[in-house]
């Protein structure tokens, strides 16, 4: 269909609500709102971080040459691309079998079942985050529990370790990966699954040959937020992990908050963005190679 | 006869591993709620948990705490401004680009979309940096339009879905039957999408209202959100009142999400 007003006889009411086929101008505020707002500034980020000095006075390309000469800088680099796989890998594993129990629940478990899940996602992220701060402080649960039944004679150090910033982030986290799980799981044909039983297949054999490879599409879209959420957690990553471990977000805040240095900061933050982008695509295109293997 | 016996060990097998891990996944994301909450009735001055002895001192303390009390002023404030403009723009970027398959259309989409996965903290960088170089100095309103940029997306994102599951041809026949667009909108479209921009608006809300990697470069000295000053607590002084702060987000959380499911069924838009 296209636009048949003719300019002089569109009223006021026809302005004001454009006819079919030209709908697209509803887009355009927000369309604009983020070219000036949010691709505009990511330009500027990058015009930045080409800036050869802190002082911001000639252009070259040494921020990226400071950043990749450096070992430092790639470790920070990739312990926080491996604390992502950490915390996703981990998700996964209690995520699944948790959208499973929701899909083979019946209506009343569902509504209890789904309000546990959101409740996390939609909680403040210091709240979640201080919870941890409790649960493995020295006073908190984890040592007190150890103390009491001997198996540990002082209180263990637990806060500021990677193993307590993993399990705190896969908590925070977790929400991402069983929501989208437990729509692919609710779409799937219950009938696969028991023609699977009817030849005979046991249940680990009809899950393994048939519910996780048709849940591939929800296992992708799951990592994908997870992962995101995970390498990008600031807060959880500074509260929990401490000043023992940086990852890219505190190093970002701290290079532009306390030592000023904004085009290094930028040229950290381009770095950044462009390896969790180099992630995101990956999953995309697994995400579409699974969607293909699921039609054919 | 030893096929009889394999699927019902295989079946127990499966169940428990199963059940396991899905009973720990629970626990795990119930426990920190739970912890924070009782921990917020302590009577003493240490997080410890669990608590010696239970009152209700902490959330006495808060009666006097001014800057808290200021700064989830600022936060719901800010809150209110984000969601009314994302809910706005969102919308009509959503009618826009739903129902087109074109190339310009995903394309939008993606790019409305990127700022769920793009590392926040490097936008916020990049804001304080746009509004340096433009000479703008820093305020409320440049704290809110960072805000919407990481909001607007779970509004596009809910409506969307919900836009997916009209029938073009009921815009059709309503057409045909001489509506006019503004009717067949407000007849039509609205009912079917309406709690998709509900939920969109709420979790805008809340991730405005629980935002820092944007704050912490867009804000103030005169705007400081709850987050930020919370988390300052946490860093410096695990002062008890944070317990207690927390015991109030989640009381009004749990109270918001349970009256939101009733209204929008907001559990149905998060999928």
């Amino acid at each position: 269909m296209t636009a048949i007003t003719a300019p002089g006889l569109a009223g006021p009411a026809t302005a004001a609500w454009p006819r079919i086929g030209r709908e697209w101008t509803l887009a355009l505020p927000l369309a604009a709102f983020f070219a000036v707002f949010f691709v505009t500034p990511l330009l500027l980020l990058v015009a930045v971080s080409l800036y050869a000095d802190a002082e911001m006075t000639r252009f070259g390309l040494d921020q990226y040459i400071r950043f990749f000469g450096d070992t430092f800088n790639l470790a920070v680099l990739g312990s926080t691309l491996l604390l992502g796989v950490k915390v996703t890998a981990l998700t996964l594993l209690f995520g699944y079998p948790l959208a499973w129990l929701y899909t083979r629940s019946g209506p009343r478990m569902q509504s209890a079942l789904i309000l546990v899940i959101i409740l996390p996602l939609l909680t403040s992220v210091v709240v979640r985050t201080f919870a941890w701060i409790v649960i493995l402080g020295r006073d908190g649960i984890v040592n007190n529990l150890l103390l009491s039944l001997g198996l540990a004679e002082t209180p263990l150090r637990l806060l500021y370790t990677e193993g307590g910033l993993v399990a705190a982030l896969v908590q925070v986290q977790m929400p991402l990966m069983v929501l989208p799980l437990i729509t692919t799981l609710s779409r799937l044909d219950p009938n696969l699954l028991d023609a699977s039983a009817a030849l005979g297949a046991g249940p680990w054999r009809g899950f393994l040959k048939v519910t996780l490879p048709l849940s591939l599409p929800g296992i992708v879209a799951g990592c994908l937020l997870t992962y995101a959420a995970a390498v990008t957690a600031f807060i959880t990553q500074s509260l929990v992990g401490g000043g023992q471990m940086l990852f890219m977000p505190q190093y970002i805040y701290q290079q532009t908050i306390t030592l000023h240095n904004w085009p290094f900061a930028a040229a950290i933050s381009i770095v950044f963005m462009m390896s969790v982008l180099g992630v995101v695509m990956l999953f995309n295109l697994l995400g579409r190679a699974s969607k293909g293997y699921v039609h054919a | 006869m030893p096929d009889m016996q394999r699927p019902t060990l295989g079946s127990a097998s499966f169940g428990l591993v199963m059940g396991t891990l899905a009973g720990a996944a629970l626990l795990l994301l119930a426990a920190p709620t739970l912890v924070v909450l009782v921990t917020s009735f302590t009577d003493g001055y240490s997080l410890k948990f669990p608590p010696p002895s239970y009152s209700l001192r902490w959330y006495a303390s808060l009666i006097d705490a001014w800057q808290l009390q200021d700064a989830a002023l600022v936060s719901l404030k800010l809150g209110a401004v984000v969601t009314a403009v994302s809910v706005v723009l969102g919308t009509a970027a959503a009618l826009a680009i739903g129902r087109s398959r074109r190339a310009w259309a995903r394309g939008l989409d993606a790019l409305f979309m990127s700022p769920l996965v793009l590392p926040a903290l490097a936008f916020g960088l990049a804001s304080l940096v746009f509004f340096s170089t433009a000479g703008v100095e820093l305020s409320f309103l440049t704290l809110a339009i960072g805000h919407i940029v990481v909001s607007v997306p779970y509004v596009l994102r809910t409506t969307l879905a919900n836009l997916a599951q009209l029938d073009p041809a009921l815009l059709e026949s309503s057409e045909s039957l001489g509506a006019g667009r503004l009717y067949t909108f407000r007849r039509v479209t609205l009912p079917t999408i309406r709690n998709g921009i509900g939920a969109g608006a709420f979790i805008a809300f809340m991730s405005s209202f629980d935002n820092i990697p944007v704050s912490l470069f867009m804000a103030d000295a005169r705007n400081e959100v709850l987050p930020i000053r919370m988390w300052q607590i946490l860093e410096n002084s695990l002062d008890v009142r944070a317990a207690a702060v927390s015991g109030v987000l989640i009381a009004v959380t749990v109270l918001a999400m349970v009256v939101m499911e009733r209204v929008a069924g907001l559990s149905r838009q998060l999928r």
